[in-house]
């Protein structure tokens, strides 16, 4: 087992691009770190720099306890389960997952015993003699996890493995996952574009954008305390309303309404500063009658979310979206109030998109 | 040797590059220089070199035997002037250009189109005795080909002359080149058929359907739809059977050339002036004004696919 | 359905009109079908029947059925050794071709060389310019200045260099068609590049490998000129050579002889063809032979 150090870690592409830019990362022992961003922001780039299958530019990274920046890939103690897990087509199951013992020279019935065995614990019983072509995503998926944990890797990286899986199979996947790495207690780095499967997985998670760091952080805090505006808007499954808003008296004047400021950041604040504040749609009530602290809002759309409905409301002249639960569900051009939840709002500064406080 | 070739879609020359899959293998540049040098050098020695050596030799008396073949001597251009002038040359020249065009470009191209746009719409044995009979032409040996030939046009006894009650008439005396040429269809127009069939299969049907909608007319449907689709191929087509045929040594195995010369194209005359002839330096020349034409023709081709590109 | 009379007459009268144009195209279509299946058909009916023939001319009829000439073409000692002669050439050719061909599209696939695909392209050009008769004097100049006349290296050879192009060019568009995270895992778990050619790409890249190997062979089967002009024992020749000596040279032809001869020598290459053919399409017709 070992943990992974990244410092100052820098992938550049033939024409410049940086796929990973300065990137100083630290990945505890037995942890299940996820990478997390947009599409193109640099997660596969990095997942592959810590592999050794793209050269580091500059920077230097060390897993366990040697410096492997320059090693081979074969000799990091990684294993890799690949976005379209890359099973050897010629190859049965049991052959797959053998593979990287026959690349060690173990024998081939201690290797065919080895990887029954590790099939077994994938519930993978059963499928050893079938081609990878006649099995189905979630199976694939599981052999090629198979494949990766057969020699007791030190680090374990995933890329998007669930992401060809559908969307019922990807949350057994998911569970399945979480429990595989507990037994084993690999270190695990894995990437990911959907941010609900970061939070629900992961120990900490690295947020990135264009090949940079954004936060790195446990779930709550990096739903709770985002960085700046770039974070808050990214993670959540509705994400964070943001609105431009200015510093007038120790008070927040957001549009024609005026709220308090957030909760300790009254002394970081400059009159006439420009700010962002932000606030998670679930941390704002939906009223019919005048309360301390409401804003009036006019309902524009209604959208049904199952058990909660999501409404966009429009408060003068901005537009913010309010979780509802189910039975409060207004109809549009219904009117009435909003009650932000104080303790959860959060200030941005406007130039530097940094959170303030 | 062999005229080989994969079909290049036209204009490859210039499509769009796809990202290429780096060094996945972790190969490294001086492994990867290893892999492919033993097949590099074989290609350098036996196609480069002689492409290049031929601009050598044509300046030189070189002969097969004799004094010149010891220590053959430069003679500048002689060679090329002497070629230039002479009037066999430009007849062998003439002739290439008659059974390039008459079998080839009109021959091949015509009956394999109007083969693969006949059988498209049939199934069943009749599409596969045909089409099977136009490949097997095609994938014969020459040598065997062409005793085929030699036995279907023999002046006393052959199939030809039985079936049209001709009997002694001569075809291979009395029209050498019409021979050759009907030869060269045969053998070759199985390319264009199998391209054309393709490159049909390829087109839309919901835009021939359209032009059928409108009422568009067999020919119409042909010119206003198949055409433009298959463009890339025609032209692909076009080039291809146009080097083979330019360098086609086979039909020297049904006529050796004669008589009288009546069918030396240019691929026939090299050979006889160098190897029977015994001229080498000339017969390098030659070849170097072969190579030059094709090399004008194959970038008369990279013209047109980049032009069409632009377009 | 009911119609009015009014409405039918014209209405038939036009599909009539069809039918009439229809048949009467269907009919023409027919005979012009006929007429080069006709012309495709004579000399290839010729090369079937005639080696069953007791006493075959150059005519078609129907033979006299027999297979004795079959046991008389074993008797000859040229013929079977120049079948030989042809596997030699044609295996050893894609021994050569294929084994070099595979390396160097591998590295070329998976290495950045600046204008490898002009370069690539060039060659497949040349191939096809230089290897015709362009080519043959300097060709056979060179393999008499290496000593090779009269050799089987020096045909080996030549046949190489004029089909590498095309070999590299096919192969290497199979490797690039292999997903890059193959080779990726494989050698995430410490596999050489050797190792991962043999274990991953050379696996999956077997149909184009299977498919060059016999393209090679059926190339080099029919090719007269490179043979006829480097070799000169009649031992050592190959079919397509012999062939072409058994019609010339013999003073009266044996066509007992030289149609079994046609037919053997042709049989495999026919077979191997349209197996091919069946298998892999069009994708490939193109090389297969000229
Ligand atoms: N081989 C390459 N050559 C040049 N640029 C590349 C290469 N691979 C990736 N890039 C660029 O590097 C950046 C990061 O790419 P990367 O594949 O790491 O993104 P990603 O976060 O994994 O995206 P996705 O979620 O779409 O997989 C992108 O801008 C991409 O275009
Ligand atoms: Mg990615």
């Amino acid at each position: 087992m070992a943990g992974i150090t990244a410092t100052q870690l820098v992938k550049e592409y033939p024409g410049g691009v940086r796929g990973v830019d300065e990137v100083d990362v630290e990945i505890r022992d037995g942890e299940f770190f996820a990478l997390l961003g947009p599409s193109g922001c640099g997660k596969t780039t990095l997942l592959r720099s810590i592999a050794g299958l793209e050269a580091i530019t500059s920077g230097s990274l060390v897993i366990g306890d040697r410096d492997v920046t320059n090693a081979e890939p074969g000799v990091r103690g990684v294993a890799m389960v690949f976005q379209d897990y890359a099973l050897f087509p010629h190859m049965d199951v049991g052959d797959n997952i053998a593979y990287p013992l026959r690349i060690k020279r173990v024998k081939r019935d201690e290797r065919r015993g080895t990887a029954a065995k590790v099939a077994d614990g994938l519930s993978l019983q059963g499928l050893i003699e079938r081609r990878p072509g006649q099995l189905s995503g979630g199976q694939q998926q599981r052999v090629a996890l198979a494949r990766a944990v057969a020699t007791r890797p030190d680090v374990l990286l995933l890329d998007e493995p669930l992401s060809n899986l559908d969307a019922r199979l990807r949350l057994e996947a998911r569970t399945f996952l979480k429990e595989l790495q507990r037994d084993l207690g690999v270190t695990t780095v894995f990437v990911t574009h959907d941010q609900a499967e970061a939070l629900a997985l992961a120990d900490r998670i690295a947020v990135m954008r264009a090949g940079k760091l954004q936060q790195i952080g446990t779930p709550r805090e990096v739903f709770q305390r985002p960085n700046n505006t770039f974070v808050a808007g990214f993670i959540g499954s509705n994400p964070m309303n943001l609105l431009p808003a200015q510093v007038r008296e120790s008070r927040l004047a957001v549009g024609d309404a005026t709220v308090s400021l957030p909760p300790g950041t009254e002394q970081l604040v400059r009159e006439g500063q420009d700010v962002v504040w932000g606030i998670r749609p679930e941390y704002v009530r939906w009223v019919t009658a005048e309360e301390a602290g409401a804003i009036p809002a006019e309902v524009s759309v209604v959208e049904n979310l199952g058990a909660s409905v999501l409404i966009v409301v429009n408060a003068g002249d901005r537009k913010l979206q309010v979780a509802v639960p189910e039975d409060q569900e207004p109809a549009p051009g219904d009117r009435g109030w909003i009650v932000p939840q104080l303790s959860k709002t959060l200030l941005f500064d406007a130039e530097t998109t940094e959170r303030i406080g | 040797m062999t005229s080989s070739t994969v079909t290049p879609p036209a204009g490859r020359v210039t499509a769009p590059r796809r990202r290429r899959a780096d060094d996945v293998a972790g190969l490294g540049k001086a492994r990867a220089g290893l892999f492919v040098a033993p097949a590099l050098i074989i290609i350098g020695i036996f196609l480069l070199f002689p492409a290049v050596w031929t601009v050598w030799l044509g300046m030189t008396d070189y002969r097969l035997t004799g004094l010149q073949a010891a220590s053959p001597e430069f003679v500048g251009l002689e060679n090329y002037t002497e070629a230039l002038t002479d009037p066999a040359f430009w007849n062998s020249l003439w002739l290439t250009l008659i059974f390039v065009v008459a079998s080839g470009i009109v021959g091949q191209t015509l009956i394999g189109f109007g083969l693969a746009w006949s059988v498209r719409n049939i199934t069943g044995w009749v599409k596969a005795l045909i089409e099977g009979l136009v490949l097997a032409a095609w994938v014969i040996p020459a040598s065997v080909a062409s005793f085929l030939w030699l036995a279907l046009l023999d002046r006393r006894t052959g199939t030809v002359n039985a079936l049209l009650g001709t009997e002694g008439a001569a075809w291979l005396i009395d029209h050498p080149m019409e021979a050759i040429i009907l030869f060269n269809i045969w053998v070759g127009t199985a390319f264009s058929m199998q391209l054309f069939s393709s490159a049909l299969s390829a087109v839309p049907p919901s835009q021939i359907e359209s032009a059928k909608m409108v009422g568009a007319s067999g020919w119409q449907q042909l010119r206003d739809v198949i055409v433009p689709n298959i463009k890339g191929h025609i032209l692909t087509n076009t080039l291809l059977i146009t080097l083979w045929t330019f360098n086609t040594f086979t039909p020297y195995l049904v006529t050796a050339g004669g008589p009288n010369g009546k069918t030396e194209i240019l691929s026939v005359y090299i050979y006889e002036t160098a190897i029977p002839g015994g001229q080498l330096g000339l017969g390098a020349a030659i070849s170097l004004i072969m190579l030059l034409i094709n090399l004008v023709i194959a970038l008369g081709y990279v013209r047109v696919a980049q032009g069409r590109r632009k377009r | 359905m009911t119609a009015t009379p009014a409405k039918t007459g014209p209405v038939t009268s036009v599909a009539r009109n069809r039918t009439v144009r229809q048949y009467v195209a269907r009919v023409l279509f027919a005979v012009l079908m006929t007429l080069v299946g006709v012309l495709f058909a004579l000399p290839m009916v010729w090369l079937v029947l005639a080696p069953f023939d007791a006493t075959p001319t150059l005519s078609l009829e129907w033979p006299d059925w027999t297979l004795d000439n079959f046991a008389r073409l074993a008797e000859n000692p040229y013929a079977l050794r120049s079948i030989g002669n042809s596997l030699i050439l044609g295996v050893g050719t894609m021994v050569i071709v294929v084994g070099l061909g595979a390396l160097a599209a591998y590295a070329m696939s998976r290495i950045r060389i600046p204008g490898r695909d002009g370069i690539l392209y060039a060659l497949l050009l040349l191939s096809s310019i230089v290897t015709g008769t362009a080519a043959m004097v300097p060709t056979f100049q060179i393999i008499t200045q290496l000593g090779l006349i009269n050799n089987y290296v020096g045909v080996l050879l030549v046949l190489a260099g004029g089909i590498l192009p095309t070999v590299i060019f096919i192969l290497k568009d199979f490797m690039d068609s292999i997903p890059k995270s193959y080779e990726e895992s494989a050698r995430l778990y410490g596999a050489g590049p050797f190792r991962i050619l043999r274990d991953v790409v050379a696996p999956i890249a077997r149909p184009g490998l299977a498919f060059i190997s016999i393209w090679t062979i059926v190339q080099v089967w029919g090719n007269f000129l490179v043979p006829f002009i480097l070799l000169r024992s009649p031992d050592l020749q190959p079919a397509a050579v012999l062939m072409y000596t058994f019609y010339t040279e013999s003073g009266q032809a044996d066509l007992r002889l030289i149609s079994t001869f046609a037919l053997l020598f042709s049989a495999p290459v026919l077979i191997i063809y349209f197996v091919v053919n069946r298998r892999y399409g069009f994708r490939f017709h193109g090389g297969i032979k000229s």
